[in-house]
């Protein structure tokens, strides 16, 4: 298994409360990683140490190590906007601009510096068809995108995230305010984007995270107790508590 | 026995109260409308005859005004305080806004708590101070400033009046902005970050433009202030009835009117002249109000 991010000795506190602890661990490239967990385990704090979006909380203290491609992110010479431009976000309640469709997406290559009419239509179009929403939209894309419906927007969103070209997508329950179709949808689409893109998504369904991750994480209380391929945590779980949880015994 | 009073009872006392109250809330409704509807009436009655009398077109667009010229014919042409009064007002919005914008997404977005909270009731006393108190200063310090900046006989001028204007409008239009500008869902901020913009991007390409009807409503409520200001302007704009320029002495309709009403005689036409500027005035901010209403009503639809 090829890595793209190696995480070691993670600690993270928010003020005096700490949140993670001591984790360690490689996400492995071009595949679906889930990470699952009770509610307030940490998964989403995880998840935003990945691009660096928990600097925006106050009171946040970080130790050990991050390594994206052997980079590591929290070296303070480290440009922030540089890491969020490759490794992308997707966030739990669909959060499309009050924009347009169209400067939706195009507001991330616009940020970097594109402005060519061509260029950024054409980004447009790949990264609509891309998060498989340009048939429903092509016809509106200067119609605002909070006009859409959730799974919608929440697809908008992908796109949005998709169009900068990130090299890791990081979603966190990315489909939990969506109805079963436009989950499926969304799924799809994360096992279609994994040619080309690593996903990491925080997913409370286990069916959800049997379905369509390669690998899965699992985190109790701060700590992540087993890391392992989906489908061997979940037809050998190695440790009790992966277990009791995956059976809903716990959690 | 003891006498219980029945649900049936109570029900229609509580109705009772219930309608008392609502009455009382329909009359103060009624007097508020009542003192705009009588204001209206009365300005358009008394504002009228001297409109009729000089007739419109020369009332509007003559460049004289001489009310109590004896030598000649008096003149009685408004266009000097309309033009001057346009000319202040926009000269005020375009100081104002920027840096009453700038001002606000520093306060909302960039500062931190504490200096945020300082800089918001810096702010707050700006907006408590008496207007007359502007016009103090500028008269104090702006004024002779202008007169050695730019070597004039007079440094009162319209210069001096839109400075004054745009530093009484500045509290307003941050207020406002301020508001706007926190009230922008942390949720589009946060997905601009992740996509790898900058602080700075995020807040002009995502919170302002969010934010921007709240932005507009700010600005129309700066005009409408800045247009319909008197007392601070009159004591630095020289108060005569040029045409305006920058560097000269001028007289807005509202500084016309204040001037001139302790000294017009009862029933002049001079005197029912300056009912007719506050009409024009009246107009003026009227259309103002509506396009604020605009702006307010495209917002919610926006949302
Ligand atoms: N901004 C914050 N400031 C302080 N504490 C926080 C903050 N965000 C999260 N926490 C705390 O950190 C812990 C982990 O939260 P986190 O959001 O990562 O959990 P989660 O696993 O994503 O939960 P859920 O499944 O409910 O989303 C919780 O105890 C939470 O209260
Ligand atoms: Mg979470």
């Amino acid at each position: 298994m090829d890595s793209i991010m190696d995480i070691r000795n993670l600690n993270l506190w928010y003020g005096d409360h700490k949140v993670l602890h001591d984790i360690s661990v490689s996400l492995p490239k071009n595949q679906i990683t889930a990470l699952i967990g009770p509610s307030g385990c940490g998964k989403s704090t995880f998840l935003k140490t990945l691009n660096r979006m928990n600097d925006l909380v106050e009171g946040v203290k970080i130790t050990g190590d991050v390594l994206y491609n052997g980079e590591d992110i929290y070296d303070p010479k480290l440009d922030v906007t540089w890491l969020r431009k490759h490794i992308g976000m997707v966030f739990q309640k669909p959060n499309p601009f009050p924009m347009s469709i169209y400067d939706n997406i195009a507001y991330g290559p616009r940020v970097h510096g594109i402005t060519s009419k061509v260029k950024l239509d054409a980004i447009v179009e790949k990264s609509l068809k891309d998060a498989a929403i340009w048939t429903e939209v092509k016809d509106r894309l200067n119609k605002p995108a909070l006009g859409l419906s959730g799974g919608q927007q929440q697809r908008i969103c992908i796109a949005r995230a998709l169009a900068v070209e990130p090299d890791i997508l990081l979603m966190d329950e990315s489909t939990s305010a969506l109805d079963p179709i436009s989950t499926s949808k969304i799924e799809e689409l994360a096992l279609e984007l994994k040619k080309k893109y690593t996903v990491i998504m925080v997913t409370h369904n286990m069916q959800q995270a049997v379905r369509i991750s390669d690998y899965c994480a699992f985190f109790l209380l701060g700590d992540l107790i087993e890391f392992n391929k989906t489908e061997d945590m979940f037809s050998m779980p190695k440790d009790k508590r992966t277990e009791d949880y995956i059976t809903g015994r716990s959690g | 026995m003891k006498n219980h009073s029945t649900g049936k009872n109570r029900s229609t006392r509580k109705e009772l109260i219930e309608k008392g109250i609502n009455g009382i809330f329909f009359l103060c409704g009624l007097v508020s409308v009542g003192f705009v509807l009588a204001i209206s009436i009365h300005l358009v009655i008394s504002g009228l005859p001297a409109i009729r009398e000089i007739g419109l077109v020369d009332f509007l667009f003559g460049a004289k005004w001489l009310p109590t010229a004896t030598t000649t014919e008096p003149a009685f042409g408004i266009l000097p305080f309309i033009m001057t009064s346009i000319y202040g007002t926009a000269g005020a919005v375009i100081l104002g806004v920027p840096l009453g914008i700038l001002t606000a997404i520093f306060i909302a977005k960039v500062a931190p708590p504490a200096m945020a909270s300082v800089m918001h009731t810096a702010v707050e006393l700006l907006a408590g101070i008496p207007s007359v108190v502007y016009g103090l200063v500028g008269m104090i310090v702006l004024v002779p400033g202008i007169q050695r900046m730019f070597d004039l006989s007079s440094g009162a001028t319209l210069l001096a009046a839109i400075v004054v204007l745009s530093i009484m409008i500045l509290p307003l239009i941050i207020n406002v902005s301020e508001t706007a500008l926190r009230a922008v869902p942390r949720e589009y901020e946060e997905a601009s970050l992740a996509l790898g913009a900058t602080e700075l991007e995020t807040f002009f390409k995502v919170s302002l433009p969010a934010a921007r009807s709240g932005v507009a409503a700010a600005v129309v409520l700066g005009v409408g202030r800045a247009i319909g200001e008197a007392m601070a302007i009159i004591m630095v704009s020289g108060n005569v009835a040029n045409m305006p320029s920058l560097l000269g002495s001028v007289r807005f309709m509202t500084t016309a009117i204040a001037s001139e009403m302790s000294y017009a005689a009862a029933g002049s036409l001079q005197h029912q002249a300056l009912f007719s500027i506050g009409l024009v005035l009246f107009l003026f901010i009227m259309m103002i109000n509506v396009s604020l209403n605009v702006f307010v009503k495209g917002r919610r639809e926006n949302d």
